[in-house]
């Protein structure tokens, strides 16, 4: 049987509520909780991502455009129509939802390499539109202005406030994609990855079940782009380019595919290791990811997550 | 008419299948009759698992019927058609190697439960109850083919002649009228394929009406109520066993006109 255990998620969800404190005791990593931030808005990425691709097996190349969806619909609609954050956080999952499934019904019939070229070609188009539609999206300089988020009278504009609203999405949105991995819905996306012929055989709507995957993984995309313009304030189209596509991939290859911890591992790691451990590469940064690309697609196919169960393995002998 | 419909639960008339040029069935007719097994035998490319193929629903027929319990499914496609009672295996094993035995089971129940996506994000308590119900039933058809003490065994690392068991177990999850067998035995060592007989005769005998094509003739004669023999796509003999084994026209496509 499938079953991810519990434990682990306890022990990480309380690990997430006293990290703050923790980094507050140490100075060298006083700002942590300020990249856990943005970890955390990848991670709602990589969790839909890793259903699709580790449990689906379906390749996305084109989830930072979802993610743009979301950070500029709430951007716009905030920023030049003082519209409710909250709305328009709705408001930008529901259009991420219908985008997906009117590019997802001709793209998922499409297999391997050509399914990657149709989403490839869906993030370019997107990122397009971010730069050219000036009037809206403020073009290539961006768009600054965006309001920080409250509820309630209460602002979530401290760092740690703020850190523990986007890392609640983050627990909420894991915890609904573990339920659906052990039910019924995440064996059929297993049978499909496994074999498409065996699982329409056995009454598996393939198609319908790829379309919705896709769909969650662009809400959650959707979401976490929402999150973001809030956080920053500020957005221009380079955050959701393609490179952003690749290195979402990058995390969940880092962090194991096969394994929806792999999403949380990989987008943590990456993150850190962007926004704070590869300074001095400067431009060379992305050489350090193809290195930790190949490392890892020739010597830990599972990921990160895997690695335990090649240490079992050891012993086990 | 309906009493036709209960007799017979699969009628194929005039059904056509080209690929290109290539006519790969021709102008094929046939009726099952409800609770029997019919095997389907021939030379190799005589057309037989496109002929599954087709009544399974992964390809549509160039032309023709299939009526399925007085319905016709030539345009459904596979997932459909598993949902009106029809259920197959693979020449080729398909499992999922990826799964448990018992996932492979439950999986074989999809048809009978309904699968929300909302629902089983929220482990509302229905979805809850449906995967008890389901892992119960999917143990009781392990124990059935005799595979009950390997349900946590990944179905990969089962030997073929387990595989092909458990693939039947799979299609049987989902409580099929017409069970599509394409080469049960293949593979199959002695005393395997005497299981595999005795399951197709134990399933049979729960009312499950049974196709299979097989190239094991042992077993075809042993428990076939009827056999039909394809040559090119086309029927040229039908009828209980023992007449099809003397059927001049069979002798000479199987040997070739030698004997």
């Amino acid at each position: 049987m499938l079953r991810i255990a519990k434990l682990p998620i306890a022990v990480f969800a309380l690990f997430i509520i006293i990290f703050p404190w923790i980094a507050h005791q140490i100075p060298t990593i006083e700002h942590y909780p300020d990249i856990m931030v943005f970890a955390g808005i990848y991670c709602l990425i990589t969790i839909g991502l890793s259903l699709l691709m580790g449990y689906a097996g379906q390749i996305s190349l084109g989830q930072a455009a979802f993610f743009g969806i979301g950070a500029y619909i709430s951007g716009i609609l905030t920023a030049n129509y003082g519209m409710n954050a909250w709305a328009c956080m709705v408001i930008g999952m529901a259009v991420a939802a219908a985008v997906a499934a009117l590019v997802g019904t001709p793209s998922l019939k499409l297999k391997g390499h050509y399914l990657a070229m149709a989403t490839l070609a869906f993030g370019i188009i997107i990122f397009i539109i971010f730069n050219e539609e000036i009037e809206w999206t403020g073009g290539p300089d961006g768009m600054s202005g965006i309001p920080g988020l409250s509820l309630l009278g209460f602002e979530f504009d401290s760092v740690e406030s703020y850190y523990y609203l986007v890392w609640g999405f983050v627990l909420v949105a894991f915890i609904f994609t573990v339920n659906v991995i052990q039910s019924g819905t995440g064996r059929a996306l297993r049978a499909i990855h496994a074999s498409e012929p065996a699982a329409s055989a056995m009454g598996v709507d393939v198609s319908k079940f790829k379309i919705i995957i896709f769909v969650y993984s662009a809400v959650l995309g959707s979401l976490a782009g929402s999150l973001y313009a809030h956080y920053l304030n500020f957005i221009n189209p380079s955050t959701f380019d393609l490179f952003f596509s690749i290195k979402l991939l990058i995390m969940i290859a880092l962090g194991g595919m096969h394994n929806i911890w792999g999403a949380i591992i990989g987008a943590c790691l990456i993150t850190f290791l962007s926004y704070e451990w590869l300074h001095y590469f400067e431009e060379f940064e992305v050489i350090v990811y193809g290195a930790i690309l190949l490392f890892v697609t020739v010597l830990l196919p599972d990921g990160l997550a895997g690695v335990p169960g090649i240490v079992k393995g050891w012993f086990r002998r | 008419m309906s009493a036709d419909i209960e007799e017979n639960v699969l009628e194929l008339q005039g059904v056509v299948m080209t690929f290109g040029g290539l006519m790969v069935l021709n102008n094929l007719n046939f009726k099952v009759r409800r609770g029997t097994i019919k095997a389907i035998i021939g030379p190799n490319g005589a057309g037989k698992t496109t002929l599954f193929n087709v009544i399974t629903g992964s390809f549509s027929p160039t032309e023709g019927t299939v009526m399925f319990k007085g319905r016709p499914i030539q345009d459904l496609k596979a997932h459909k058609i598993a949902y009106q009672g029809i259920s197959r295996t693979f020449q080729t094993v398909e499992l999922f190697g990826n799964m448990t035995v018992l996932e492979n089971v439950m999986l074989g129940c999809h048809t009978r439960v309904r699968t929300s996506f909302m629902a089983s994000g929220l482990v509302l308590p229905q979805s809850r109850r449906k995967e008890k119900r389901i892992r119960e039933s999917a143990l009781k058809i392990l124990k059935f083919i005799g595979l009950a003490d390997k349900f946590k065994d990944s179905a990969d690392s089962l030997p073929l002649g387990e595989q092909k068991l458990l693939e039947i177990g799979r299609a049987l999850a989902s409580e099929p009228e017409l069970i599509c067998l394409d080469e049960p035995a293949a593979g199959l060592n002695e005393t395997e394929t005497h299981l595999a007989s005795s399951l197709i005769k134990a399933i049979n005998a729960k009312g499950t009406t049974v196709l299979l094509v097989e190239h094991d003739m042992k077993v075809v004669m042993n428990i076939s109520d009827e056999i039909l023999v394809l040559n090119y796509g086309q029927k040229i003999a039908e009828g209980p066993p023992e007449d099809v084994r003397n059927n001049p026209g069979v002798i000479d496509a199987y040997l070739g006109g030698v004997a």
